[in-house]
């Protein structure tokens, strides 16, 4: 569960989340959608800990447990994923290796034992078979020349073997073809638990054809505008977000 | 609350200095006195009971010193070196010589086993995982035990401590000592040459397959005093060695000399492999104590396609200054260079290679890898030239550098000269910073700082790292992360 409470968060002299409140609870698919430059990026980022936000007021709590004072990868270890917009390229660091790192070092800060390489290999094997990610993948370094599909079937893999609490989707459809769409969307989905909460942030409704979300929120000037179920996200694309900044700029 | 614990305990563990060898060992010594003289020299070579063309050629070599200037073109800084104020030998007194090793004393034993150095035959060989290496354990001025002396001599292969070598196989060391780097050839060497006191020596005979990995590992001790080695491998022809050296020290609050000289020869299709892993004491955070490197490596291709290969790991020293070479003079023959270059805190490197292509069709390349972090100065600096009859001579030199940190320098400094038109040398290099992204989406996935740093970091060496015999490429791995620990938040 993830509770987002009066969120303010400034950069340098401009505050971009003006407080954000919002509840993700056990097992739901919330969607938040808005036009470019709200800050639903930023929210990601906050929640994720990147450093060079000031968070002036608000709590994020995950699973009960305020994690604004965590590191990233302590928020990591108590079951936080973020898919990248953007995944990032690390040359030289073969995929399955990163992914060994990575599972091992969570497993370690939660005290627990560490997977050895072949228990490991079968999981990972397992998981990509499921997004057609090929060994050959696996083998090269990470997103280091992979396609924008590919580099997204890498996140949903992460996402698939973390086996986070609360995922959070940033724009996980910007840059996909229809087909890639799907094959991330169904690797998203086989993951919907009533243990796990999932927040998907997206400018488009496209994505929520795929993912269907049970709460749909609207963001705009840094706050929740308005909330509601998956016939608001039809509405939005019918009208767009013009109400939104129209009533803000008011 | 257990990881939160271990988070703290990591953290903490990372202000003091990260050092692991920084121990003394407490060992009575045998010193000649303090300062550089002649008698000093004749001193030295009295103790090895040298023949006198031998102290003849350090004298030599001392009187030349005298005239020659401490070079001051690399890129780092330092006060003057009072050579005066050093001692020039120091041996532990319970070992007159090398012997068995149940001769050795305990407390050496004991100090090689802190830091990790297997000298018992028996002990190595009932590690079933480990691979069987050959030791040859250098403890300031002298050699204190040589492993597996026996095996290797069944195989034909001489390794042993080069003042012994000088005693049983005078011939060899008389014909190829100084033949690559020759007495007067820099300030550092002609100094090496004049008071060396021991290192290793290898002879691999004409056709042989040197049967296990060999090693040499030096350990500095004594206070104010300067270790000068001397490492001689010859590899005849048709031969094969894989060579390994590595070195540490205590931590000291002053600064300690090591000026080493290492020589390769290769005859015809012979090929010698030569790995460091350097690890001296880098110095404190404040930048006080730690080793000046000044060492000179130089590998000559006697013969027809003979091939020598340098892969260096370097994260200790104060200074560095380190430049192993390769006279390509064999026609055919080729020349490789591997190197991955730490700096921390306050250290400054200033290494690299030169590749002289001499012979015809001979080929180079050089990998470097340069990592600075904190406060540190890496520089490479390279030599790429062909000669006048080096007909289809052949580099690739790349260069990389890695930055972690706003406080830190990487420089390039390449010279390359081709006096044969049909020469063709390429020369890539590139300056890169650790991004913010990359340190953020490694975070997100579960890596703290210092671990997305060192996994980050080696992605960065990795081509270099697989040059390395496997087991020690662990090592390296391990110790690079050791290296920059506290270089990032």
């Amino acid at each position: 569960m993830l509770e987002i409470k009066n969120l303010h968060v400034s950069v340098g002299d401009r505050e971009i989340l003006k407080g954000l409140t919002l509840t993700v609870k056990d097992g739901e698919v919330a969607a938040i959608m808005g036009p470019n430059g709200t800050g639903k990026s930023t929210l990601s980022y906050v929640i994720a800990g990147r450093e060079g936000y000031d968070v002036t007021q608000g709590e994020v709590l995950l699973n009960g447990e305020n994690i604004l004072d965590l590191d990233p990868h302590e928020r990591a270890a108590r079951g936080l994923f973020l898919a990248f917009q953007y995944p990032v390229e690390i040359p030289g660091v073969a995929t399955m290796q990163f992914l060994k790192a990575t599972l091992n070092a969570q497993r370690r800060s939660r005290g627990e034992p560490e997977l050895q390489t072949p228990d490991l290999m079968k999981r990972v094997r397992d998981a990509a078979a499921k997004l057609g990610v090929s060994q050959e993948m696996l083998r090269r370094p990470l997103n280091s020349g992979f396609s924008g599909g590919e580099k997204k079937r890498m996140e949903v893999l992460q996402m698939a073997l973390l086996e986070p609490s609360v995922g959070i989707l940033d724009e996980t459809d910007s840059g996909l073809d229809i087909d890639a769409l799907r094959v991330v969307s169904e690797g998203v989905n086989t993951l919907r638990s009533p243990h796990r909460s999932f927040l998907v942030i997206t400018h488009y409704q496209r994505l929520l054809d795929y993912i269907r979300p049970d709460t749909v929120h609207v963001m705009a000037q840094g706050r929740i505008q308005r909330s509601g179920g998956p016939e608001l996200a039809l509405e939005l694309e019918k009208n767009g977000y013009r109400d939104y900044i129209a009533e803000e700029a008011a | 609350m257990a990881a939160r614990q271990e988070t703290v305990a990591r953290v903490e563990a990372i202000d003091v200095d990260a050092y692991k060898y920084g121990f003394t060992t407490d060992i009575e010594s045998e010193k000649a006195p303090k300062g550089l003289s002649e008698d000093i020299v004749r001193f030295i070579s009295a103790k090895k009971n040298e023949p006198d063309w031998l102290t003849q050629w350090r004298l030599e070599a001392y009187r030349r010193w005298l005239t020659m200037r401490e070079p001051d073109w690399a890129r780092v800084h330092y006060p003057p070196i009072d050579y005066q104020d050093l001692y020039y030998y120091s041996a532990p007194k319970s070992t007159p010589g090398p012997k068995t090793i149940d001769d050795v004393d305990p407390e050496l034993l004991r100090t090689y086993e802190k830091l990790g150095i297997p000298l018992r035959e028996q002990e190595i060989l009932a590690g079933v995982e480990t691979r069987k290496v050959a030791v040859d354990a250098v403890f300031d001025s002298v050699s204190v035990a040589t492993t597996f002396k026996e095996e290797l001599a069944k195989a034909g292969v001489i390794f042993c401590p080069i003042s012994e070598a000088v005693q049983t196989h005078p011939e060899l060391v008389r014909q190829y000592l100084g033949s690559v780097v020759p007495v007067t050839d820099n300030y550092f060497a002609t100094l090496n040459s004049a008071v060396y006191s021991d290192g290793s020596f290898v002879y691999v005979p004409k056709g042989v397959r040197c049967p296990m990995e060999l090693s040499t590992y030096f350990r500095i001790n004594e206070q104010k005093t300067g270790q000068f080695e001397r490492t001689l491998i010859i590899a005849d022809a048709g031969s094969y060695v894989s060579y390994l050296e590595g070195c540490t020290a205590p931590k000291r609050d002053e600064n300690q000399l090591h000026a080493a000289v290492v020589e390769l020869v290769a005859l015809d299709d012979a090929e010698i492999k030569y790995s460091t892993v350097q690890n001296w004491y880098p110095g404190d955070s404040a930048g006080k104590g730690g080793i000046y490197n000044f060492v000179t490596k130089r590998g000559d291709c006697r013969g027809r396609n003979a091939h020598i290969s340098w892969t260096q790991v370097e994260t200790g020293s104060t200074i560095t200054w380190k430049y192993p070479s390769c006279i390509l003079r064999g026609d055919n023959s080729q020349g490789e260079f591997y190197s991955i270059a730490v700096s921390n805190g306050h250290q400054q490197v200033d290494s690299g290679t030169k590749m002289i292509h001499l012979g015809r069709n001979t080929k180079s390349r050089i990998v470097s890898k340069g990592i600075s972090a904190g406060k540190s100065q890496n520089t490479y600096r390279g030599q790429v030239s062909a000669h006048r009859k080096a007909e289809g001579a052949r580099n690739y030199t790349q260069c990389d550098s890695l930055l972690i940190g706003h406080d830190c320098g990487a420089h390039t400094v390449p010279y390359i000269e081709s006096k044969n038109p049909s020469a063709q040398f390429e020369h890539e290099a590139t300056t890169s910073k650790i991004s913010e992204d990359q340190l953020f989406y490694a975070m997100q996935r579960g890596l703290s700082a210092e671990e997305a740093t060192a996994l980050i970091v080696n992605g960065f060496v990795r081509d270099v790292l697989q040059q390395l015999p496997m087991e020690f490429a662990v090592e390296a791995q391990k110790l690079i992360s050791i290296s920059l620990e506290g270089s990032v938040g």
